[in-house]
């Protein structure tokens, strides 16, 4: 009987082989840019957001018509060569108007987002590394901030303080910033323990310098997640109010004040609503699901 | 379990207190006496209804009487329509808004489930993909954009179902869908990625090894473990509705509280936009504690970890 050991034959080892690199090494976000890439839904609302975006900033130039000229012999006309997205019962040229509210809604969605970024990285930052007494108090608070209904306080303060862009900001983050606290509180919790916190507070870098240079960049992910998945919200918020009535004053086009003037003419001028709230819907959209790639991106449990 | 609810509950009242504190005091902030009108009244008749109302008491009287009144359950009177007082308002719309909101949850908690069941099951096919892509759309439509356009295409278009107004079942169908379409695409997200993960475990293999069917290990093995996020989203579910059914029922002409609610923001109705807000904030703080403390006695993992966290 044959023994086992002559259907194999030596090769020897090679060194070089198994020292060799197949791979190129990525860097963490080199990774995860690969794997949005991949993501074909995502990519779709990337290239979309792009098209919303430069809409947005040069939308308002490629017509003759601004968006605050009324023209009371042209009132609600349909969409045609002249007006491409007809006009409103003032006669006003819904094409600027649209990409008008384009900007409004994205200047409202980015504004809020970032101001959550900072108040809700600060406080949350703080009391996940301070802890203790501290941590008790500050999540306290942002508790019983967070049991109040936040479309009612908005809805309350645009009332009040009436109804500008300013407040709606305000409005919007006064309890907004709280889930960021507590996505940034729970990652800073799971860091500040590691090892690379203790050797860089071994070679004596101070509080601000742990936070900034160690423990927010490797908190960034869920940041930007939260941050992406806030703008849409934010979108919905102020259309959400705008067709409340009380969303920005005239002329100033915002699409929830556009949708709600279009709703009483909803049988006979439908494009007075619609082109407006297929772009709420659009840009909501793709804020969604570039933050749900992201969300999969960042993720290193989907990596395939 | 007993301290856990006590402490909820102490949180809870703080917030309502906030929340009434900063409702009484924007109040007095906002511009406009309650009494303009295009006739300027005279100093007597203004100095006469303002103390009837009570607005001539010192601030702080004014704030003590407030807080007792909700405590007692008076939101006092409507000031622009000087017959009906808020709690008439509310006893009168809030049926309808409770009727509508409950026909919405029970849509989008049942079809939410369905759909998200069904894509788990059918992983990485073609029912998961066409129902996640719809489920995304969903998500990215607002209630009332969904409201305009099921009314415009389905009831003055097709005419199947009544544009507006409350009169039969036929008339809620359209406001319902609207306002569950949003939660029940977000509820069949949810589904799919919780059953996905129960459906990797351990215990459903042994479950499929003993040769149970396919409709067993679903309904009584995976499908008991995956819906606990669903419960979880309940609270928040209940506050989109509530706050989804304004602009609905602005839609629909449906003559519940939201529409009231909205009505009064127009008007600048200032008792009854507190009255409303006071009472809708009750009523989500509550539905929120409720759905915690149910969730406390379906998951029994979540009192240990109370227990240890104590």
């Amino acid at each position: 009987m044959q023994s086992a050991n002559d259907k194999f034959k030596v090769v020897g080892t090679q060194l070089d082989d198994a020292e060799k690199i197949s791979k190129p090494s990525l860097s963490y976000w080199k990774d995860v840019f690969i794997r949005f890439r991949k993501n074909k839904l995502a990519m779709f609302g990337i290239v979309l957001l792009i098209i919303l975006i430069f809409m947005a900033i040069f939308g308002p130039y490629m017509t003759e018509y601004d968006y605050k000229s009324n023209d009371l012999t042209n009132k609600n006309q349909p969409p045609s060569a002249e007006h491409w997205f007809g006009t409103d019962d003032l006669g006003r040229d819904m094409f600027a108007r649209t990409w008008e509210g384009a900007r409004i809604s994205i200047f409202i969605g980015v504004a809020a987002a970032l101001i959550d970024l900072f108040i809700g990285v600060a406080w949350g930052g703080i009391a996940g590394y301070k802890g203790g007494r501290t941590d008790e108090i500050m999540m306290r608070g942002a508790d019983v901030l967070s049991g109040i209904p936040y479309l009612l306080l908005v809805i309350l303060l645009m009332v009040v303080l009436g109804q500008s862009l300013s407040t709606m900001i305000i409005a919007m983050t006064i309890t907004g910033w709280i889930n960021m606290s507590r996505i940034v509180r729970g990652q800073v919790l799971s860091l500040k323990n590691q090892e690379f916190v203790l050797a860089s507070k071994t070679l004596g870098a101070n509080t601000t310098r742990i936070m900034g240079k160690h423990l927010i960049p490797n908190s960034m992910g869920p940041i930007l997640v939260t941050m992406t998945l806030t703008i849409p919200s934010a979108i919905f918020t102020e259309a959400y109010l705008g067709f409340l009535g009380l969303g920005l004053t005239p002329p100033l086009a915002s699409w929830g004040t556009m949708a709600n003037d279009g709703l009483p003419a909803l049988r006979y001028y439908p494009w007075r609503l619609f082109f407006p709230a297929i772009f709420i819907c659009l840009t909501i959209f793709a804020f969604n699901v570039v933050g749900d790639g992201l969300r999969d991106a960042l993720d290193p449990r989907s990596r395939k | 379990m007993t301290k856990y609810i006590g402490k909820r509950l102490l949180y809870m009242l703080i917030s309502l207190w906030l929340i009434i504190t900063a409702t009484f005091f924007l109040m007095r902030i906002a511009p406009g006496n309650p009494f303009a009108s295009e006739k300027k009244l005279p100093p007597e008749i203004e100095a006469n209804l303002q103390a009837h109302y009570g607005l001539d008491k010192p601030w702080y009287q004014q704030y003590y009487d407030y807080l007792v009144n909700v405590v007692t359950w008076d939101f006092g009177p409507s000031f622009k329509y000087k017959s009906q007082t808020v709690n008439d308002l509310i006893s009168e719309g809030f049926p309808v808004s409770f009727v509508l909101g409950l026909e919405a949850i029970l849509i989008a908690v049942a079809f939410g489930v369905l759909f998200g069941v069904i894509a788990a099951l059918r992983q990485n096919k073609w029912q998961d993909y066409s129902t996640m892509a719809v489920a995304v759309l969903g998500i990215s439509v607002p209630s009332f954009i969904m409201a305009t356009f099921l009314q415009y295409f389905l009831a003055i278009k097709l005419q199947i179902f009544p544009v507006a107004r409350w009169e039969s079942f036929m008339h809620t169908v359209l406001p319902a869908i609207a306002l569950a379409a949003g939660p029940m695409a977000y509820i069949a997200r949810l589904t799919r990625s919780s059953m996905i993960e129960v459906l990797a475990n351990d215990y459903i293999k042994t479950a499929k090894s003993k040769g149970l069917s396919g409709g067993v290990i679903t309904v009584k093995h995976a499908m008991r473990n995956a819906l606990l996020p669903v419960v979880t989203y309940l609270g928040p579910l209940t506050a989109g509705i509530l706050t989804g059914s304004f602009v609905i029922e602005k839609i629909f002409g449906i003559p519940g509280l939201g529409f009231h609610f909205v009505t009064s923001i127009t008007n600048r109705d200032y008792t009854v936009i507190m009255g409303v807000t006071v009472f809708y904030s009750i009523l989500l703080l509550l539905a929120i504690l409720l759905v915690d403390i149910a969730y406390g006695i379906i998951d029994p993992r979540i009192k240990l970890a109370g227990k240890k966290g104590e």
